[in-house]
């Protein structure tokens, strides 16, 4: 057993199919540990944050749980993977509820698609398999075709301050930034838990990625 | 390529049991959950649909552990419907793995429970069914009604009127069933569809007649639905969902295929 990934359970949305998803995908080789406790956090290899709902009701758990820390401390030294709600919690900002703070771990904003997509139209929320351009090489793309669908559903979408950080691009009224990537840190729009073999292929990439990028990709 | 419209093969559950004749070759078990989820999965099917149809109370908690078994094995999107009620009813499906409940019959008794739930868990969780019957006579100007109880008994509520305040309230999609195709395999109501597509600001599936592919296709392209919903044909094996999938690509319609790999 050499890899020890940690699920952040802040009891906002579909724990249980992230962990089985990363199970799948791992195998044998490692063990998926659903907490909230920061002591198995910092021992954790890999870190997942996970969540779907509303930026200021987990900002909220966040607090309460004491995770605010331990969460800054793994976001920059080991393996961590943002989903959905989990990668907009690592913005500075969102527009949600008139403006919730977010962790600032990345900067930028979380937006809200009304108003800012070309066909009003067009259903909010997004919902279902859109494809994924791969904006720069990265170790997660591995073994996963540039263009490959995954599974969304949401109303808000994060705007980063630097285009540096867009690792994947989706189309949806516009272009927005699916996928940002930072040094160890990997965050998606999407639910790669629910999007079958492109979903289990990329959090395979993930439990075997020792969170480096290499020359000249990253 | 964008968003892909989804085909999403509903199966009715009853004590944990696959009813309404799913009827594949070589399958082991055709009244195994699992096992019809995973060959749907296989056929890629873009979401599930799971109905409750369990009548006593009792036996629901069996539907907990479908939930569970299913969504431990196949890695699509789930939704339940049938017997959801109350805010504890939700967490309890979602705590099993269930990424959407459905809701119909409570929310007509209820209408906050809609916003209470979208509320407590966001509204990309919550769908709001609507089994719709049309009420006009023939000539007028079509006007649908709301009905439970699988059609039996008339609500009042118009259905327009309804979508709009249920996507107010939170819904995050509507599962729209017409009352008069379902079973009939003549095809969804189009104009039904169309009408509720307008009205509302978030997706429709499409649901109840579906017999051919080419009824697939009509309700997306002329009911403007995002996702159909079908049961017997694909239960029946006249269609896989491959199939469908390649036919409604060659009428234009994006639709997520088999990826290729890199």
């Amino acid at each position: 057993m050499n890899v020890q990934v940690a699920v952040i359970d802040y009891g906002m949305g579909n724990i249980r199919s992230v962990s089985k998803a990363l199970q799948q995908a791992g195998g044998d080789r490692v063990e998926v540990v659903v907490t909230a406790d920061p002591a198995q956090l910092r021992r954790a290899s890999h870190v997942v944050l996970p969540g779907v709902g509303a930026l200021r009701d987990c900002m909220n758990e966040l607090e309460r749980l004491q995770l605010v820390e331990v969460i800054g401390e793994c976001f920059a030294a080991k393996p961590f993977l943002g989903i959905c709600l989990g990668m907009q919690a690592l913005l500075a900002r969102s527009e949600e509820n008139d403006g919730t703070p977010g962790l600032g771990l990345l900067g930028g904003e979380v937006l809200h698609f009304r108003g800012r997509v070309a066909d009003p139209a067009l259903k909010i929320p997004h919902m279902g398999w859109n494809s994924v351009q791969q904006t720069r090489p990265h170790p997660l793309w591995q073994g996963i075709a540039d263009g490959s669908r995954f599974y969304f559903v949401h109303s808000y979408f994060v705007r980063p301050q630097q285009d540096a950080l867009i690792a994947g691009c989706t189309d949806y009224g516009g272009r927005f930034a699916s996928v940002i990537a930072r040094d160890n840190v990997f965050a998606m729009q999407f639910h790669p838990e629910k999007s079958q073999h492109s979903g289990l292929q990329l959090l395979g990439n993930f439990l075997r990625w020792d969170g480096r990028c290499q020359e000249g990709h990253d | 390529m964008t968003l892909a419209k989804r085909i999403i093969p509903c199966l009715d559950v009853d004590q944990g049991r696959v009813v309404k004749g799913v009827r594949f070759v070589d399958i082991r078990d055709a009244g195994d959950p699992v096992e019809v989820a995973k060959i749907y999965d296989v056929q890629g099917a873009d979401e599930l649909v799971f109905l409750d149809i369990t009548a006593s109370h009792e036996d629901r908690a069996t539907m907990v552990h479908v939930v569970e078994q299913v969504a431990s094995q196949v890695f699509i999107p789930l939704t339940v419907g049938g017997g959801i009620r109350e805010v504890a009813d939700i967490r309890r499906m979602l705590n099993a793995g269930a990424d959407k409940v459905a809701i119909n019959t409570a929310a007509v008794a209820n209408p906050e429970f809609v916003r209470q739930a979208a509320q407590r868990f966001g509204s990309q969780c919550i769908v709001v069914a609507v089994d719709a019957k049309r009420v006009s006579a023939p000539g007028e100007p079509p006007r649908w009604e709301i009905f439970t109880h699988g059609g039996r008994r008339a609500t009042g509520l118009d259905v327009i009127e309804w979508v709009r305040r249920m996507a107010d309230y939170g819904a995050g999609e509507i599962l729209l069933t017409s009352m008069d195709r379902d079973g009939t395999q003549d095809g969804y109501d189009v104009a039904l569809l169309r009408a509720v597509s307008a009205a509302v600001p978030v997706p429709v599936i499409a649901s109840g007649g579906v017999g051919t592919l080419e009824h697939l296709a009509a309700g997306i392209l002329d009911g403007h639905a995002d996702a159909v919903l079908a049961a017997s044909i694909f239960h029946f094996g006249t269609y896989s969902v491959g199939e469908a999938k390649r036919y409604l690509a060659q009428r234009g319609i994006d639709v997520r295929l088999a990826e290729a790999t890199p």
